[in-house]
């Protein structure tokens, strides 16, 4: 099918956005996750967020779509700007189709394959039968899923490997052309071959969209992170110890909790 | 290494004792709803035909048909189910899906509603004749009856509803928000469809407590065995005419069995239906593996 040009296989339309917090703090109802986190993360670069388990990671990446507004409780200050734009004025559902994400355990929804990307599309009012098979084909494609799905587009998507389903997940999200991707250990839960799949779309996107990853598996960040952010929980609270490009801070750490850290002696 | 616990003298002896009394159980149960069954098909089978289905009842029921009382029952049921279904699967989803999970509140009302559901159904009787009946001027009519019977069936309805949604994985409502998808689509589009199965339990058991009530509608609908012309003539359900046959008319043995039998197999239809309209529901819908 000669439907698709090459050049429409890439990203269209959207640049990447920088995302810059500012003494960002969240706490729940009896706990801060993490206090004064500032951060920036450049655009279209991979951003890998790492430290010990329960240091704020992941919910310090649920600030940046306003995902933890979900759960009740929460409180947030401090400032998140998308493009210079901060994402408390911005109306939800924009914020979110401009930052997507990726989650830690695969989560299509129980419909077919090709539903799980249409219902979303459509939802942005995105309608157009063609254009939607269009979109669903190339992005399919991105994620390398189409020639293994292309004649059961209407079975379900739970029926899909683990791998498979991540990878559906990544193309859904990109089906709406997002401009940041956030992602939640998206390889921990996949056996090693998936996993590695998943790692080299993710080193992919680098240029087209802002990725800012949270991982727990150092030799992964070292591979495909261009900045590197270390958190760590002191006296209860994640704090963002060190930051900075993926070559200072794995060969040259200035915080001696990182190079602790790195080296495996501590976390 | 597992080690194989070794089989003491007591499980060898205790396992076909539990058996048989596991089986009787099932005997016993099974056992008395053939017999009731068979009771009803043996004695309401000669009078089922197309003429008792559609004629009026004439001798105080006694012979003629019962067609005003089939049409009656189906109003009723119709008013219960039609204002039930929407209000508790509404109610449900407002407490599961949009309303801040206040705990105490929540749980306030789940006992209440567990309480509700098991309040006799003459209590709902009197509170219908003295709520709808009187002080909302009904009267004795079928719209009084139904409205009753949606009460009785709400708390069913709500609770079963309620746990269908939380038996759904909270995974597909993060992934919807993370996709700035509505929480409106998303409860159409997923969230209901694969609660479906809880909702079909509930609205099963709220139709066959609708069906089968006597007592609430004797105070609300009425008796009277009239065809009705309007939801606010009184009307006379199938349980009540079998209540009054069995009762209080001399000879009228056979039509209540008639009318029991019709009762029976109507309820079996309507939960036939209902369960492959939820079926359907589901399938249009969502995909489970």
């Amino acid at each position: 099918m000669t439907l698709i040009s090459s050049s429409s296989t890439q990203k269209s339309g959207v640049a990447p956005a920088a995302l810059h917090t500012e003494k960002l703090t969240m706490q729940y109802a009896r706990k801060v996750a993490f206090r004064d986190v500032t951060l920036s993360v450049p655009a279209g670069q991979i951003t890998a967020l790492i430290g010990p388990s329960g240091c704020g990671k992941t919910s310090f990446l649920n600030c940046l779509n306003r995902l933890t507004e979900l759960t009740p409780n929460t409180q947030t200050t401090g400032t998140v700007l998308l493009d210079g734009q901060n994402i408390q004025a911005m109306e939800l559902i924009q914020l979110r189709r401009r930052v997507g994400m990726l989650f830690q355990k695969p989560n299509p929804f129980p419909l077919s394959i090709y539903r799980n990307l249409e219902f979303p599309l459509q939802e942005h009012g995105i309608g157009q039968r063609d254009r939607v098979a269009q979109i669903i084909e190339i992005n399919l494609r991105r994620v390398g899923l189409w020639e293994e799905v292309k004649d059961r587009l209407k079975s379900p998507a739970l029926a899909l490997s683990g791998g498979q389903q991540q990878r559906l997940c990544l193309a859904r999200t990109l089906a709406l052309n997002p401009e940041v991707l956030l992602m939640d250990e998206p390889c921990s839960a996949l056996d090693p071959i998936s996993s590695e799949v998943v790692e080299a779309l993710i080193d992919r996107l680098r240029g087209d969209y802002t990725v800012l990853v949270v991982t727990h598996n150092l030799a992964q960040a070292r591979r495909i992170a261009d900045r590197v952010a270390l958190f760590w929980m002191e006296d209860t609270v994640g704090k963002l110890i060190e930051s900075g490009s993926g070559q200072e801070l794995f060969e040259s750490p200035q915080h001696p909790l990182t190079q602790a850290y790195i080296s495996g002696k501590r976390g | 290494m597992i080690k194989q616990r070794p089989r003491s003298r007591r499980s060898s002896f205790g396992e076909p004792l539990m058996q048989g009394l596991l089986w009787s159980s099932v005997l016993l149960i099974t056992g008395a709803f053939m017999w009731l069954c068979s009771d009803i098909v043996r004695h309401g089978f000669r009078q089922l035909s197309w003429d008792f289905l559609t004629q009026l009842p004439r001798d105080t029921g006694r012979s003629g048909g019962i067609g005003p009382i089939l049409v009656s029952t189906g109003l009723i049921i119709g008013v219960c189910l039609g204002v039930s279904i929407p209000l508790g699967v509404g109610t449900a989803v407002f407490l599961n899906e949009f309303s801040a999970p206040q705990r105490w509140l929540s749980q306030f009302l789940g006992i209440s509603l567990d309480i509700l559901a098991g309040v006799p159904s003459i209590v709902f009787g009197l509170f219908g004749n003295a709520f709808f009946c009187k002080t909302l001027g009904l009267g004795f009519s079928i719209l009084s009856g139904g409205l009753t019977l949606a009460c009785m069936v709400l708390p069913i309805l709500i609770r079963s509803t309620q746990a269908g949604l939380q038996s759904v994985p909270n995974d597909y409502r993060l992934s919807a928000a993370a996709l700035g998808v509505s929480r409106s689509a998303v409860l159409w589009q997923v969230l209901l469809p694969a609660a479906m199965p809880g909702l079909v339990v509930g609205l099963l058991l709220g139709i066959g407590r609708a069906i089968a009530e006597t007592a609430a509608l004797l105070f609300t609908s009425g008796y009277v065995d009239r065809m009705p012309t309007s939801l606010m003539d009184s009307g006379r359900a199938l349980s009540v005419h079998i209540y009054d046959l069995a009762v209080n008319v001399a000879g009228g043995e056979q039509n209540a069995y008639g009318t029991a039998l019709v009762l029976v197999l109507l309820l079996m239809m309507i939960n036939g239906s209902v369960s492959w309209l939820g079926k359907r529901f589901q399938q249009t819908r969502i995909l489970d593996v």
